[in-house]
C-alpha cells in the first residue's frame, strides 16, 4: 500500500533554528531519504517553499478567485511530504516516526486510494 | 490481509453479516494469505510460542492459542479511537450485537453502529494489519488488548450474565499470558477474570437477582477456578512488573477470605487509584472503607465524587450507606434515582428490593 507522509511543523521554530542544528536535522532527512531509497520503498520526496510563497485559487460561479497564502491559519503548515510503498500502517507509522521534523511537529499518515488496476500491478 | 475485510465490508451488506464475523474475516484472510504468512519473519516466533503453548498443564488444556489473537491486535489498534477499539473486538470477535454494545458502552446504538463502520472502514482502507505486531511494538499493544479483554469480560458479567462472553475474555487472557509468559499484567488479568468468575453461580439467584457477596452461598464458588486464579496471580508477581490487573486480581483474591481483610482491600483499592484514578475506583474505595470502618466514612469518600451522576452503582451505594445510617427517606430517593438508571431487568429487580426494605 502507498501512504503519503504529511509533514507539518511549525516554520518559525524552523527558522529560528541555529544553523549548525538546521544542517544536522538537513543531514538526518538525507539519511532517512537514502535508507527509504536503498529499502526500496520510497516513491517520492519533496520539501515545499515556506508557506508565505503559498497562492489560494477557488473558483466561484465560474470566475476565479486567486488569494495570497494558505488556505488554513494554523500554526502548524505543511512543509513537505514523502511517498511511501510499504505493506502495512504499522511500517508507515514507523517510517513517519523517523521523519526529523516528527519531533519538531506532527506527521499525518494518509493512505492513497488505489484504483483496481494500480492494485492488480 | 487488507482484502479480507474490504471483501467483507463488500458482502456483508448484501449477505448479512456471518454468524461469527471475526473466525469469517481470519479464515477468509488466512486463505488469500497463506505464502505471504510464511514468508513473514514473526511467524518464526510465533511458532515457537505455540509449540510453547501446547505445553500447558492438563487443567489448562482447554486454552488453545487461536487466531482471533490477531483479529484482537488488528481491533485494538492504536490507529482506531479507544472506544472503537473495545466496539470492534466485542462486534467481531466477541459477536455481539450492536444494541448490547451500545448498552455496555451507555451510548446511543445509531452512535454506536457509526463507530463500527467507521472503524471498518479505516481497518480497510488505512492497512491496519490483520496479525500479532512485531515485537518492539508489543508492550503498547498488549496495554490495548489487555484492557479490550477485560471489558469483554465485564460486558459478559452482566447482569444479564453472558458466559459465553466471559467465557471468551478468560480464553483470550490465558492465550495472551501464555503467548507472553513475560507480561505480568497479563498474567494478571488472566487470574482476575478467573477470580471474578469463580463466584458467578452465587452472585446471581435462581430467580435472576443480584446477591451482594456478604450473602452469597461460598458453596457455589467454583473453588476450582479460584485456585487456577491464585496460580495465575503466582505466575504474575514474581515477574516485579506490578499493574492494575494485579492488584484487582489480589483484591478478588482476598474476597474469598474467611474472614475477609477489608482494611487491606481499602489500602488496594487505594493503590489501585495511584494507578489509574478514577471515580469508580473511588467508589469501590468507599465500600471497603465502610466494611472496614463503618458507612459514616464511606459515605463521605462516595459524596466527594463527581461524574458518577448517571452511574447507577454510586446511587446505590450510597443508598445502602444512607440506609446503615438510619436515614431511610435519603435511601429511598437515591435507590429510586439508581432504579431509573439501571441498565438490567436483574439489577432493577435487585434494586426494586432495596428500595422496598428503605421505606419499610
Amino acid at each position: 500500500m502507498q501512504y503519503l507522509l504529511l509533514i507539518n511543523d511549525d516554520e518559525k521554530v524552523w527558522g529560528d533554528m541555529p544553523e549548525d542544528e538546521r544542517n544536522a536535522v538537513y543531514g538526518e532527512y538525507t539519511r532517512y531519504t537514502g535508507e527509504l531509497q536503498s529499502r526500496g520503498i520510497l516513491v517520492g520526496a519533496n520539501q515545499l517553499q515556506p508557506s508565505g510563497t503559498a497562492t489560494v485559487v477557488h473558483v466561484e460561479d465560474g470566475k476565479t478567485i486567486t488569494t495570497d497564502g494558505p488556505y488554513a491559519e494554523t500554526k502548524e503548515v505543511l512543509g513537505g511530504y514523502y511517498l511511501i510503498d510499504v505493506d502495512t500502517l504499522d511500517e508507515a507509522l514507523e517510517w513517519a516516526a523517523k521523519i526529523p521534523s516528527a519531533r519538531y511537529g506532527h506527521i499525518e499518515v494518509r493512505p492513497i486510494v488505489m484504483r483496481e488496476a494500480e492494485v492488480a500491478s | 490481509m487488507q482484502d479480507a475485510f474490504l471483501r467483507a465490508a463488500e458482502r456483508w451488506p448484501r449477505d448479512g453479516t456471518p454468524a461469527n464475523p471475526g473466525a469469517w474475516i481470519v479464515s477468509t484472510a488466512r486463505n488469500r494469505a497463506i505464502d505471504r504468512i510464511r514468508r513473514e519473519q514473526t511467524l518464526v516466533r510465533k511458532t515457537e510460542l505455540l509449540a510453547r503453548a501446547e505445553t500447558l498443564p492438563v487443567d489448562e488444556e482447554a486454552v488453545i492459542p487461536d487466531e482471533r489473537l490477531e483479529l484482537i491486535f488488528a481491533c485494538c489498534h492504536p490507529a482506531l479511537a479507544p472506544e472503537a477499539q473495545v466496539a470492534l473486538t466485542l462486534s467481531l470477535v466477541g459477536g455481539l450485537e450492536t444494541a448490547e454494545i451500545a448498552r455496555a458502552f451507555l451510548v446511543p446504538e445509531t452512535t454506536l453502529a457509526q463507530r463500527l463502520v467507521r472503524a471498518k472502514r479505516k481497518i480497510r482502507d488505512a492497512g491496519i494489519p490483520l496479525r500479532v505486531p512485531a515485537e518492539h511494538l508489543l508492550p503498547e499493544r498488549v496495554r490495548l488488548v489487555l484492557a479490550t479483554i477485560y471489558l469483554v469480560f465485564n460486558a459478559g458479567y452482566g447482569p444479564p450474565v453472558r458466559r459465553e462472553l466471559c467465557g471468551e475474555a478468560i480464553r483470550l487472557a490465558a492465550v495472551l499470558a501464555t503467548l507472553m509468559p513475560d507480561e505480568a499484567e497479563a498474567h494478571g488479568l488472566h487470574a482476575l477474570l478467573l477470580l471474578q468468575d469463580a463466584r458467578r453461580d452465587a452472585r446471581v439467584s435462581p430467580a435472576g437477582e443480584l446477591v451482594l457477596l456478604a450473602d452469597q452461598d461460598r458453596s457455589v464458588w467454583d473453588t476450582g477456578e479460584i485456585e487456577q486464579g491464585r496460580r495465575a496471580l503466582d505466575r504474575a508477581l514474581p515477574l516485579r512488573s506490578p499493574g492494575p490487573y494485579q492488584v484487582q486480581a489480589t483484591i478478588a483474591s482476598l474476597h474469598y477470605e474467611d474472614p475477609v481483610d477489608w482494611e487491606e482491600i481499602a489500602v488496594l483499592y487505594g493503590r489501585l487509584s495511584g494507578l489509574t484514578p478514577s471515580p469508580v475506583v473511588e467508589l469501590n474505595r468507599a465500600v471497603a472503607v465502610a466494611m472496614a470502618s463503618g458507612p459514616e466514612p464511606g459515605l463521605a469518600i462516595v459524596d466527594g465524587l463527581t461524574g458518577l451522576e448517571r452511574y447507577h452503582l454510586w446511587h446505590s451505594t450510597r443508598g445502602e450507606l444512607l440506609q446503615r445510617l438510619g436515614r431511610n427517606g435519603e435511601a429511598a430517593a437515591a435507590y429510586s434515582r439508581a432504579l431509573e438508571l439501571a441498565p438490567s431487568e436483574t439489577e432493577r429487580t435487585f434494586l426494586e428490593g432495596r428500595l422496598a426494605a428503605s421505606v419499610s
